[in-house]
């Protein structure tokens, strides 16, 4: 648990929607998926993906937005 | 092998064709215009006595002991300080001229005490070599004490605690002080008096140590005589042995002949023709070694079940028995992905390379990161993303051609001292210098030198400031259209993007806290003031939007098309020394050597084909993932290699937390550092002075380092990568490091032509080196960006969310100087610490004031995660609101208070800039940051 409280996946989701805020919600969508597919380690994005579906608490809605584009991944890579 | 000298031609090259042909002594030479008879001659093969030239220095003509005769010329000139002209006759020996000489040597030798058999530079003084070459036989004024007035009681400086200063050998040939103006560039040294009166001096009426010297060991290389010798030649004797190799502290991987007597280290000598630092050095490599053979050094292997246990010495079999076990019970409970490793930016290429491959090829997944995750990952990130590729542009000598020269959130004369001094020549030629920091470093005021601008911008601010520079480009007009065009590419979006009003300097001054105006000027010049070139450190990657800056600076290459040639780029300056070499080597969790992706299926078929073995197409997890996943329970087993990341890393009570939660932490380092104190595994590691294999610096370059002494610990720290994955079941086998290498060359392109044989004889080479460049490539990006187009990035600010509150109204930041290396496991092990014995905070008189602390006083540091305890230091280079420390000593612990934001797209921590509160402590406290540094989870 880090300083602000919130889970590390959501944090960092966070950070990473963020940079995006500025662009319309399903091309940032997009985008945040794309980093986090090329960087995450699989148990981040399954631990996402989970925070979505037990709500999404104090996750940035654009966030949850790509969490949805990274179902299929995680299908395939868990480990 | 021989000592090594190497040949000194007198006065320096000078660049341009060789046309001018003269004829010396019957041997006709060619050479290009500008250079010295001297120069000349020894092109010619041959040598012309001399005492006051040497090939590093503008000659100066005070020996006159290599006099000529030329055709056609009065008198006797001195050599060294006469050009050649086309046709020039000249003759070095006679009888007249060697009449003339021996004169000048029987003054020398008057004044100078006899001793040269009890003398420590007896075999390397060229006072010595001088008298041989002349053919002085006597000495008509009596010598020494009977030829009258001497200097021959001059008392002796020692205060520095590396070399001494025999003023009684001096022979005011001011080549000490010209190296130090010259080479270094610090101006500590002054010839003071005139005539026989004048002897050297460090700043008026002080010693070494009380000057400005900065104990580079330039004027001690500079010296002919034993006046300026090291301790340790003096101690032991002149060392009989050289062999070349590399240092291992900073990025800048300067090349250095260790020499030895026997098996003993006695002198680090910058080597003249290594390619990064051309016979340059500052303390830390020249002098700084000796923690290689400190008694704290871990030699034998050590285990323990819990590291509330004492720890046991072991044999090597049981210790890599011991950790190839536990990894695979770990594994067999927890799941594939509950272990991985951190990789060195200290270690060889070689080291790191075989670490990356355990965790791929035998732990079976990519939970591999590096420490370069906490420093230039951003870097890595954001050229790839505009140039397509994770390096620098430039070779350091670059910056020989630039004009205007951009340093940003870099402090090149503490952090890269060599490098520095390169930069502070050419900015002494006249180069212009902008400086964005918010602190004022030296470079923006130091002798000679003074910034046309110092942007002391807010931190944290860096993305709107880069941004404001590109806005005043875009709109008035000195985008440089005809390289865009055929460049670069998603241009006009970005145009419209930057143009947008909310980018002018005007719109973020307030932000910034940066005038608009010198903003516009500071831009202004860079597009303008011809060969732009920007260098930057760690102030600008380690912030939440370090990435971000790294693509706002390459567009602003790209904008002004000073990309592609000499004296123009995009250069980080690396801090450790194998930063760039271990993420080159694979140690990304989500890019295989080379900075290939892992789900590149043609790539991984290469290792996969190579190894025997199917790998992993998902990326692993990085350090702070790590952490993160310790604490949660899923990861469970941590292999550490040669890295203090319980010191190094922000938020110390949660690395802490999260050491705490592993199972099994192995560590492999030279000491028992403060990572090792959660560890059940202790592997000895190699110095620098054992390794084999190579390093890559700041600018590509690969260097070989060699072993100067064969594993003072019984195995090479690739042996143990090996053995251990051997004993969990995959057989890894190589005969040396070199063969490790000749496996890096056939899987990665941008190494295809290095091998430990073609480094023998060429020296060193810039990756990439292939079929296309077997010697290297210098500079990037000349015809085409290694992505074809160089692609403009939009980089839209995003303040960090670590802002000043009431409770924590300053803004801390972090950084790094001359004396002391990281962490400093190695330089607090050295006399080094004379410089540099504790961490202190630096903040604005003004904010000391307010808060009734004093220069010296002893100062709470808190910040939202932790607390610790240092001295203050007033000082006018802090703005008001900022202050700043190092984190070098353990004890100070300065991550303590550091937190865990980091930058968006790389993870790597947000080191410059935390909120925290200062408040003066009225009772000295000394057991207070180690009481902060108890493990909080599990004591011990
Ligand atoms: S050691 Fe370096 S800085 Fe010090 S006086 Fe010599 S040249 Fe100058
Ligand atoms: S100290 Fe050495 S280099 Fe300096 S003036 Fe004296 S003899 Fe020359
Ligand atoms: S500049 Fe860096 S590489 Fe060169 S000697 Fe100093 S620490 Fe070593
Ligand atoms: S070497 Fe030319 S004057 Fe001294």
């Amino acid at each position: 648990m880090s300083a602000t409280g919130l889970p590390p996946h959501v944090r960092l989701a966070n950070e990473i929607a963020r940079q995006f805020a500025h662009r319309e919600p399903a091309d940032a969508a997009t985008r945040i998926a794309n980093h986090i597919k090329a960087v995450w380690d699989p148990r981040m994005k399954a631990a996402l993906i989970s925070h979505v579906d037990s709500g999404g608490e104090d996750l940035d809605p654009v966030a949850a937005l790509a969490a949805e584009q990274l179902r299929p991944v995680e299908a395939r890579g868990a480990q | 092998m021989s000592l090594l000298k190497e040949p000194d031609f007198g006065t320096p090259a000078r660049d341009g064709e060789a046309t001018v042909e003269l004829t010396i002594d019957g041997v006709s030479v060619t050479v290009p215009p500008g250079t010295s008879v001297m120069r000349a001659a020894k092109h010619a093969g041959l040598d012309i006595p001399k005492l006051c030239a040497t090939d590093n220095l503008e000659a100066f003509g005070s020996c006159r002991l290599c006099i000529v005769e030329i055709d056609g010329a009065r008198g006797t000139p001195a050599s060294c300080t006469t050009p050649v002209a086309p046709g020039m006759v000249v003759r070095t020996q006679n009888e007249k001229l060697g009449k003339l000489r021996r004169g000048v040597m029987e003054l020398y030798i008057s004044d100078h005490p006899l001793d040269c058999l009890t003398c420590s530079a007896n075999g390397d003084c060229e006072l010595q070599d001088m008298a041989g070459v002349t053919g002085l036989r006597e000495v008509r004024y009596g010598s020494g004490v009977e030829a009258g007035a001497n200097h021959l009681d001059a008392p002796t400086d020692s205060s520095n605690p590396y070399f001494d200063f025999d003023a009684s050998k001096c022979i005011a040939c001011s080549r000490c002080v010209r190296a130090c103006d010259e080479v270094q560039g610090t101006l500590a040294l002054t010839i003071e008096g005139r005539g026989f009166d004048s002897k050297v001096a460090a700043g008026a009426g002080v010693s070494f140590m009380e000057s400005d010297c900065v104990s580079c060991g330039a004027c001690v290389q500079a010296c002919p005589t034993a006046t300026l010798q090291e301790k340790t030649v003096i101690e032991l004797g002149m060392p009989t042995r050289s062999v070349i190799t590399t240092c291992a502290y900073c990025g800048v991987g300067c090349s250095f002949k260790a020499e030895l007597r026997g098996d003993e280290l006695v002198r680090m000598v910058p080597y003249k023709d290594g390619g990064a630092n051309e016979g340059h050095s500052c303390v830390k490599g020249r002098f700084a070694f000796g923690y290689a053979s400190h008694p704290d050094r871990v030699m034998e292997p050590m285990v323990r079940d819990a590291i509330t246990d004492p720890w046991r010495k072991v044999s090597w079999e049981e210790a890599i028995g011991f950790t190839a076990r536990r990894l695979r019970e770990i594994q067999a409970n927890y799941g594939q992905g509950s272990i991985g490793a951190i990789t060195s930016s200290r270690t060889t290429n070689e080291e790191v390379y075989v670490v990356q491959k355990m965790v791929r090829a035998v732990f079976g997944n990519n939970n591999v990161d590096t420490c370069a995750r906490v420093c230039h990952s951003p870097t890595g990130y954001g050229l790839k993303q505009t140039f397509g590729e994770s390096a620098g542009t430039q070779d350091f000598s670059s910056v020989d051609h630039a004009d205007v020269i951009l340093v940003i959130g870099a402090n090149p004369t503490d952090a890269h001292p060599v490098f520095g001094s390169r930069m502070k020549k050419r900015l002494r030629q006249g180069a212009k210098l902008i400086v964005i920091d918010p602190r004022q470093i030296d470079l923006v005021r130091s002798p000679h030198i003074e910034a046309a601008h110092h942007l002391s911008l807010a931190p944290g601010t860096n993305v709107a400031i880069v941004n404001a520079l590109s806005h005043v480009i875009v709109t008035e007009g000195l985008v440089d259209r005809a390289f865009v065009e055929e460049r670069c590419e998603d241009f006009d979006q970005w145009e419209t993007f930057i143009s947008g009003p909310e980018h002018s300097p005007e719109a973020v001054a307030e932000l910034t806290g940066v005038p608009a105006e010198e903003v516009r000027a500071a831009a202004r010049l860079y597009a303008t003031g011809g060969n732009g070139a920007i260098y930057y450190g760690l102030g600008v990657t380690e912030h939440s939007q370090g990435s971000t800056t790294v693509m706002g600076m390459a567009n602003l290459a790209m904008a002004t098309g000073n990309i592609g040639r000499a004296g123009v780029g995009v250069n980080p300056l690396r801090g450790q020394n194998n930063v760039q070499g271990s993420c080159d080597m694979g140690s990304f969790p989500h890019e295989l050597p080379g900075y290939r992706h892992v789900s590149d299926d043609d790539v991984r078929d290469v290792y996969e084909k190579l190894w025997g073995t199917p790998l992993l197409n998902e990326p692993g997890l990085r350090i702070p993932n790590m952490f993160d996943s310790a604490i949660d329970g899923s990861f469970r087993a941590l292999f550490v290699q040669g890295e203090d990341i319980a010191q190094s890393d922000p938020n110390t009570a949660h690395v802490f937390a999260a050491l705490g939660a592993l199972e099994l932490l192995v560590v492999q380092d030279l000491f028992e550092n403060e990572t090792a104190k959660w560890a059940h595994v202790l592997l000895p590691g190699t110095s620098f002075l054992e390794k084999d294999g190579t390093f890559t610096n700041a600018e590509r370059r690969i260097n070989r380092v060699r072993p100067v002494m064969s594993p003072q610990t019984g195995k090479h720290e690739w042996e143990i990568i090996c053995e251990i994955s051997q004993a969990m079941g995959y057989p890894m086998h190589y005969d040396s490091a070199a063969q490790i290498m000749d496996e890096i060359a056939i899987t990665t392109p941008t190494f295809a032509g290095v091998s430990f044989d073609h480094l023998d004889k060429v020296g060193s080479v810039q990756w990439p080196c292939n079929l296309e460049a077997p010697n290297g490539t210098p500079i990037m990006h000349t015809d085409e960006f290694t992505r074809g187009k160089g692609r403009f990035m939009e980089t839209v600010y995003v303040p960090t969310t670590e802002r000043s509150t009431r409770k924590y109204p300053l803004i801390l930041t972090t950084g790094r100087i001359l004396s002391q290396y990281n962490v400093g496991a190695q330089t607090r092990r050295t006399a080094n610490v004379a410089w540099h014995p504790e961490d202190i905070l630096e903040l604005h008189p003004h904010d000391a004031e307010v808060r009734g602390i004093e220069d010296g006083s002893t100062v709470a540091l808190s910040s939202r995660v932790g607390r610790t305890t240092l001295r203050a230091k007033l000082s006018e280079r802090m703005p008001v609101g900022v202050c700043y420390t190092t984190f070098h000593h353990p004890v100070t612990g300065a991550n303590v208070i550091t937190t865990d934001n980091s930058d968006w797209a790389t993870n790597c921590p947000e080191y410059k800039v935390t909120a925290v509160q200062v408040d003066l402590l009225v009772e000295p406290v000394n057991a207070q940051a180690a009481e902060n540094l108890e493990p909080a989870v599990v004591g011990h």
